[in-house]
């Protein structure tokens, strides 16, 4: 049990936790908060990974402005309490059993490819980073260029698209 | 025991973190206190005075009724959002300044040779701006759980503005990161040394002077600070988002405010101003008694002040204020302490400065307007910081070749 | 040391829960948040797999899944807004004008 195990377990279940709550919750306003934990665990879960850039982008990007959106977006529209909908039983008594089986097979065969080998990662602060910024950087303007002008056409696209389905009938 | 000798490492933190919590409320306490009376110097009057000696004593007095008063919670309010909102600003606030470094030095504590900084990382700076991010969070919960019309409001506004002044803060910051090459605090300091024509030292604000105004607008407007605040201040939206909280929750969103403030502040002198640096050439050796020079002058200077003031308890308060001055200016001048002191005396001076302008600034000038604010943000200050970005990456690349 | 059939056994489980969120909430804007939380699980696979074959590819696969997300929950939730308008109503079930 060393100290990257226990950061794994720390954040594994609170990320678990989080996606649970965005099921149970009943506004949607703690379910929004309830995904902005998930995503900080993940973020340093990618830290765990030696993900450094990509954890920050994570917060920066992820948590720290598409779910203030989200959370904008909930409070201008009002969204109320979330009715308990009738969900069948078929899903309460056959899927969940069945959902722990896939899982427990798709466990089993994990760890029968990827078992012995066990990432690299020590204590959270000795973490060999494998990505440092300028390698990415330089993969990114180099290998991958194209996608990345396409995406910036696409942003230019959603913003728009969002000014121009936002607007009110005037 | 064994805990100490088994995990050295986390001990050394939690000794740094100890040490930087205490100095750091105190600095947030004592900053309230001199905002308070340069404000009231800039509009000729005193400011807190009967407090304790020259008001020394008015932040504890605040802390004290902050604690002691009702903590009312609206009937219809969210619970869990209008719990967390002020915990999730301060601990935000108060967890930024783990990543920030005071000095180039490694001191011995417990044995342990570490660094003066909490956590080293190497993408240091983007960590503190995704950090920094996320306390919109407690904004926009604040507003919007109080279920009352002025804190939404002033909830929103606030969080639409910290938004849009966060692009120009990172956009800004980015002409400083292709000057250094890295996000590590440590190496953009490093790359601030040295000097041009022998006398100017090569920190980042005279090649980047664009982007060091950008930055501080910016700051200012990103810790709702005046001429920024209108959602918060108290002639227009009553308080805006903290209208509803009461005692140790409003203390909670002060206090990170002032937080946040120190923050920047850190960051600035670190980005910008060459962080530890000293102003002068390393020739120049008598520069190594400066702190404890100035530490004899400012103990000099309450001596004199507490026996000529009016005041009773300044009479005593301020001459054994001065003496332990004086005492610790000549601990200053011990071979062990001497070179470990120099980073983080020029450290705390510039962020002592920059401070003083903040506060110079709040004294000043007046507020904007919010849809002034918000024009002002988007169409005046984004274009700065890309033209500043592009002019600075058009300089590299041709330097370059 | 952390095996990394771990990470993608948690990724497996948050992009489940992001599943059974996505069939089983009325709200137009938590089943937005349940694709949200599929496309984290996916990351989370991707960032492991880098780590594991030492490869930088995935990491640039995170960083346009991030850019992607974030359009689409632009537009997406632009769309939610149009539909709240005209329909008065966050419910999905309400939006059932081409039901048959």
């Amino acid at each position: 049990m060393n100290i990257a195990m226990l950061v794994f377990i720390v954040c594994g279940v609170m990320a678990v936790v989080g996606a649970l709550a965005l099921i149970l919750a009943r506004e949607p306003v703690h379910s929004a908060l309830a995904l902005v934990l998930v995503m900080i665990s993940l973020a340093i879960l990618y830290l765990l990974l030696g993900a450094a850039f990509v954890a920050a982008i994570q917060i920066l990007v992820y948590a720290g402005a598409i779910m203030v959106l989200f959370v904008f977006v909930i409070m201008l529209l009002n969204a109320g309490e979330e009715v308990r909908t009738n969900a069948s039983h078929l899903a309460k008594w056959v899927g969940l059993p069945l959902g722990i089986f896939f899982l427990f097979e798709m466990a089993y065969f994990l760890f029968r490819e990827y078992g012995a080998r066990s990432t690299a990662a020590g204590a959270v602060s000795a973490a060999p980073v494998v990505a440092s910024t300028q390698q990415l950087s330089m993969k990114l303007f180099t290998v991958y260029l194209l996608p990345f002008e396409l995406t910036s056409i696409l942003i230019l696209i959603a913003v728009l698209g969002a000014i121009v389905l936002a607007k009110r009938e005037s | 025991m064994e805990f100490v000798t088994q995990h050295p490492v986390l001990v050394v933190s939690l000794i740094k973190i100890a040490i930087a919590l205490f100095v750091v409320m105190t600095a947030l306490a004592y900053l309230t206190w001199f905002e308070r009376k340069v404000v009231a110097r800039i509009q000729s009057r005193w400011g807190p005075y009967w407090v304790g000696p020259h008001g020394l004593l008015q932040p504890l007095a605040d802390g004290i009724k902050f604690l002691f008063k009702e903590d009312i919670v609206p009937p219809a309010a969210d619970k869990l959002s209008y719990v967390l909102a002020p915990f999730l600003a301060m601990a935000l606030a108060l967890s930024t300044l783990a990543l920030i470094p005071i000095g180039p030095a490694t001191v011995k504590i417990l044995g342990q040779r570490t660094q003066l900084v909490i956590a080293h990382s190497n993408v240091a700076l983007i960590l503190l701006f995704a950090i920094s991010s996320i306390g919109i969070y407690a904004v926009v919960l604040a507003g919007w759980s109080s279920n009352s019309k002025y804190p939404l409001m002033g909830g929103l506004r606030s969080s639409a503005q910290m938004i849009s002044y966060e692009v120009s803060l990172t956009l800004s910051v980015v002409g400083v990161l292709l000057l250094a090459g890295s996000f590590d605090f440590y190496d953009i300091v490093g790359g601030q040394s040295g000097r041009w024509f022998h006398f100017l030292p090569k920190w980042h604000i005279i090649p980047q002077i664009l982007g060091f105004i950008c930055y501080l607008t910016a700051a200012i407007a990103e810790t709702n600070r005046v001429p920024f605040d209108l959602p918060e201040a108290e002639t227009e939206l009553v308080a805006g988002f903290h209208t509803e909280y009461s005692s140790f929750k409003f203390a909670m969103f002060f206090m990170a405010e002032y937080a946040n403030m120190i923050t920047v502040s850190c960051l600035a002198t670190l980005l910008f101003l060459g962080g530890w640096l000293s102003p002068f050439p390393a020739s120049w050796h008598w520069q190594l008694y400066l702190p404890a020079a100035g530490l004899l002058l400012g103990g000099l200077a309450l001596i004199a002040g507490g026996l000529r003031s009016v005041q009773m308890n300044a009479k005593i308060v301020f001459p054994i204020l001065g003496i332990i001055c004086i005492g610790v200016g000549y601990l200053c001048t011990f071979a062990a302490v001497m070179p470990v002191i120099q980073g983080p005396f020029w450290f705390m001076a510039k962020v002592f400065f920059l401070l003083f302008f903040y506060v110079w600034v709040r004294g000043t000038l007046p507020r904007f307007r919010y849809d002034q604010l918000m024009s002002f943000g988007w169409k005046f200050l984004l274009p700065l910081s890309l033209i500043n970005l592009v002019l600075t990456s058009l300089v590299v690349v041709l330097r370059m070749r | 040391m952390v095996p990394i059939s771990y990470f993608l056994i948690l990724s497996a489980v948050l992009f489940g829960l992001g599943v059974v969120a996505f069939a089983f909430k009325r709200n137009i804007i938590t089943i937005f948040m349940a694709i949200e939380l599929m496309l984290n699980a996916v990351n989370l696979a991707f960032v492991a797999f880098s780590r594991e074959f030492n490869q930088l590819d995935g990491l640039i696969f995170v960083f346009f899944v991030i850019v992607v997300a974030a359009a689409e929950a632009a537009v997406g939730l632009a769309i939610v807004m149009v539909i709240a308008r005209n329909r008065k109503s966050l419910n999905v079930e309400d939006v059932n004008l081409l039901k048959f």
